[in-house]
């Protein structure tokens, strides 16, 4: 039993918080999130081309690095320290994801090779006021002779508005639940669809509403058979589902590190407030949510590795996925929302980060299921079956 | 990162497996899933006969070198022993002070005579040993210790004199190790001696401490004048803070997941009830009880982490300095749950006067989780400062 990063992985690990250091200042966060993009295509181009990340798990064959989950969620943390602007969750988390699950050779050697070029993508689901389960897929595909033509609104789709292609689950008209679902991917310029941003209250992650209108597609953008994609789905959103909760992992280090540096500054009553209990039972607290997360989201990143490789322990991916949000959730939201406390005053402030790890907590506690969800997921699983 | 074991240590666990069911039967059966934390007064002579046998099969102290009487069992196997031990219900060890503190304490520090006089003792399940360290005055605050050790120049033997508290199973154990202060005049952590006492003598005078559950885990226990001979001091006089110090260090967290293993037991048993009783059905507890089930994962994801040695940064290991806190807390919410699923019927005792049901004796138990062994007050300390470099306490 090696639960622990091998050398490659933490030099992975290792140069992504270096480069992340230097390009996702918070100067650079800033100055990327009040843009309706949302990110530096710039920067976004040194990290598809220089660095590599968005093919670090696309398999060699299609241009990828070939590399596994765990690689991945390494990085992810790290983007997750630094609030990191850019469609690499979208890109990488979903729609990569989506391929690899769902994908045929075509559109894996297709699309795959696009995105490890440099091309962003996504994954939209869910309707207007959904929960992220099957009842949220509502927008329909009707069959057209040799193609389908695809109707309804997405809402709450990550960089809807900027991704170059789209990965979309319909459902037949009179379908409901995980009956009758379906996955197309296509090129985001394809006609009838329409996207427009949605202000979020986390600036450092862009969503978009995406309406098809009456969108005519090929027989060939259908992923796997048309009508039975839910199982392909339900597993994408779960590996999607364990990518963030690594970068929750990052959010709440970053929030205790920076908490811990103010207040080991910040001098009152003559002394440093990190020298009182009061302050340090605090932090101490979120060094144990911190760690406790970071263990959850690394199981379940080397589960997700076995579920793509389609090893007997990936068949824990939905567990382990749900045991990770929940846990990573709850850890970053209490971290982040401690740091504001143990920052005083300036941590309502504009000016100091500790604010934007807050929203980012909130912002990916909701994205794929908060911790109640998940705790309910995990609650059917425990108490609803045959006899224990 | 791998997270299966290798075949050779799932080969270990078929042998530890069918050696427990061919054993753990018969005669033992009443003691299964008995004599955990909490209900350690129970079977007592059952248990001690137990440790024999365990001794027969060559389980007792797999951790120890062959020399020693060990197997020199790998920290995963070690692990694997533990949890296959608590999922048979193989019922709390009588002789885990001996085998888990005591004989590595012996082995890192003791004099050859030592080892030859006390480790085949409780190798062989036959010696049980107690922990003399807490005093009335000395809780957290372990240092501030009162008891006194005098060497008698006439009889050349050490004469020990104070009270320790909080000693478990001290009315069943032939040996003590005890901390006392060998210069009258040092503080704190100077001047300490390490100690070798035996039980059965006129100076040693035990007195059960009655808990809130109505039973008696823990004593007091009064030295006056206690003859302890003048070689069973561990390590010189004025080494005994160093010596004691080691010995902590020897739990490694390798019984970890037999304690998770025991925790599963609980869970599981709340889970059925909740079943039974139409609790699963409470969106509330329904909530809880995952919350429970992701707790009890979580706390076996950061003991294989812990035990695959090395934290991120390949020295501190955060996620072991956590562990105590972490696992004290899930406990005591565990034994809350418990109670709130079973809902009314959790106030009715099912034996009079006083005869708690596990899951009611587990629930009362569990306040105890967040204090012994460092209380989570002083487990916050330890991790803003160690881990997290905050400034020390002033210390008074």
């Amino acid at each position: 039993m090696e639960f622990r990063f091998t050398e490659e992985q933490q030099m992975i690990r290792d140069t992504a918080e270096a480069f992340l250091a230097e390009v996702s200042t918070p100067a650079a966060v800033r100055e990327a999130m009040v843009t309706e993009r949302g990110y530096s295509e710039a920067l976004w181009q040194q990290i598809s081309q220089e660095m590599m990340w968005p093919a670090l798990h696309i398999p060699e064959a299609f241009g990828g690095l070939g590399l596994g989950f765990v690689e991945l969620a390494a990085m992810q943390e790290q983007m997750g320290r630094t609030l990191l602007c850019a469609p690499f969750l979208s890109t990488v988390g979903f729609a990569v994801n989506a391929l690899l699950v769902a994908g045929s050779e075509a559109q894996q050697s297709h699309y795959l090779g696009e995105i490890a070029s440099g091309k962003t993508a996504t994954l939209a689901f869910m309707a207007p006021g959904s929960r992220p389960d099957a009842d949220a897929i509502q927008a329909t595909c009707a069959a057209d002779g040799d193609g389908f033509r695809l109707n309804g609104e997405y809402r709450y789709v990550l960089d809807g508005h900027t991704a170059d292609i789209l990965v979309l689950a319909v459902r037949d008209p009179d379908s409901a639940g995980t009956e009758g679902v379906s996955l197309f991917v296509l090129p985001s310029d394809t006609a009838g669809i329409s996207r427009q941003w949605l202000p979020t209250m986390d600036q450092t992650r862009k969503q978009a509403r995406i309406v098809l209108d009456n969108v005519r597609v090929e027989g060939d953008a259908c992923m796997g058979a048309p009508g039975q994609a839910w199982p392909a789905l339900a597993k994408i959103l779960d590996l999607a589902t364990v990518a963030l909760a690594a970068e929750q992992v990052g959010v709440a280090q970053q929030s205790l590190d920076s908490s811990v540096a103010y207040t080991t500054e910040r001098v009152q009553f003559g002394r440093t407030i990190a020298s009182y209990q009061a302050i340090k039972h605090k932090a101490a607290d979120m060094m144990l949510k911190v760690e406790a997360a970071r263990s959850a989201a690394y199981y379940a990143a080397c589960i997700a590795d076995e579920a793509l490789a389609g090893r007997p322990l990936g068949s824990g991916l939905a567990e382990a996925a749900s045991i990770a949000k929940a846990y990573c959730s709850e850890a970053a939201f209490f971290n982040a929302g401690s740091g504001i406390q143990l920052h005083g005053g300036v941590g309502i402030t504009a000016e100091y980060d500790i604010q934007l790890y807050f929203k980012r907590a909130k912002s990916t506690e909701t994205l794929l299921g908060d911790a109640a969800w998940h705790r309910e997921r995990l609650a059917r699983q425990l108490l609803d079956g045959g006899v224990a | 990162m791998k997270l299966s074991f290798s075949p050779e240590d799932e080969l270990f666990r078929e042998e530890v497996v069918s050696w427990l069911a061919d054993n753990l039967c018969g005669e033992f059966e009443p003691i299964r899933f008995r004599g955990g934390p909490g209900d350690e007064h129970s079977f007592v002579e059952e248990r001690k006969a137990w440790e024999q046998k365990l001794a027969e099969g060559g389980w007792t102290c797999i951790g120890w070198p062959k020399q020693h009487g060990g197997r020199a069992a790998t920290v995963e196997q070690q692990v694997i022993f533990n949890e296959e031990y608590a999922r048979a219900g193989g019922p709390g060890r009588m002789g885990h002070i001996g085998e888990t503190l005591m004989g590595p304490t012996l082995i890192a520090f003791g004099s050859d005579a030592q080892r030859e006089r006390y480790l085949p003792g409780i190798r062989a399940g036959r010696e049980f040993w107690c922990q003399g360290y807490s005093e009335p005055s000395a809780g957290s605050d372990l240092a501030n210790v009162k008891t006194r050790a005098r060497l008698d120049e006439n009889t050349g033997e050490w004469r020990i004199n104070g009270q320790k508290v909080w000693t478990s199973l001290a009315h069943e154990s032939q040996y003590v190790f005890v901390i006392a202060r060998t210069d009258p005049e040092s503080v704190a952590h100077k001047g300490l001696g390490f100690f070798l006492v035996a039980m059965d003598q006129p100076g040693v005078t035990v007195r059960p401490i009655e808990q809130l559950t109505g039973t008696s885990e823990f004593n007091e226990v009064f030295f006056d004048d206690a003859v302890c001979a003048a070689d069973d001091i561990v390590g010189a006089p004025g080494e005994g803070w160093k010596v004691a110090m080691g010995l902590l260090g020897f739990e490694r967290g390798v019984s970890t997941l037999g304690q998770q293993m025991l925790f599963q037991n609980e869970l599981d048993e709340i889970v059925r009830v909740a079943r039974a009783n139409g609790a699963a059905r409470d969106p509330a507890l329904r909530q809880r009880i995952a919350e429970a089930h992701i707790g009890l994962r979580i706390m076996r994801f950061n003991s294989m982490r812990m035990l695959s040695g090395g934290g991120d940064d390949g020295s501190l290991q955060k996620e072991a300095m956590i562990y105590k806190l972490y696992w004290s807390s899930w406990h005591r919410n565990l034994g809350k749950l418990a109670m709130d699923v079973l809902g009314a019927e959790s106030e009715i005792v099912p034996e009079a006067p006083y005869g708690l049901s596990r899951l009611q004796s587990m629930y009362l138990f569990t306040r105890a989780d967040t204090i012994y062994g460092g209380t989570n007050q002083i487990q916050r300390n330890i991790i803003a400062e160690r881990a997290l470099g905050m400034p020390r306490e002033p210390r008074g």
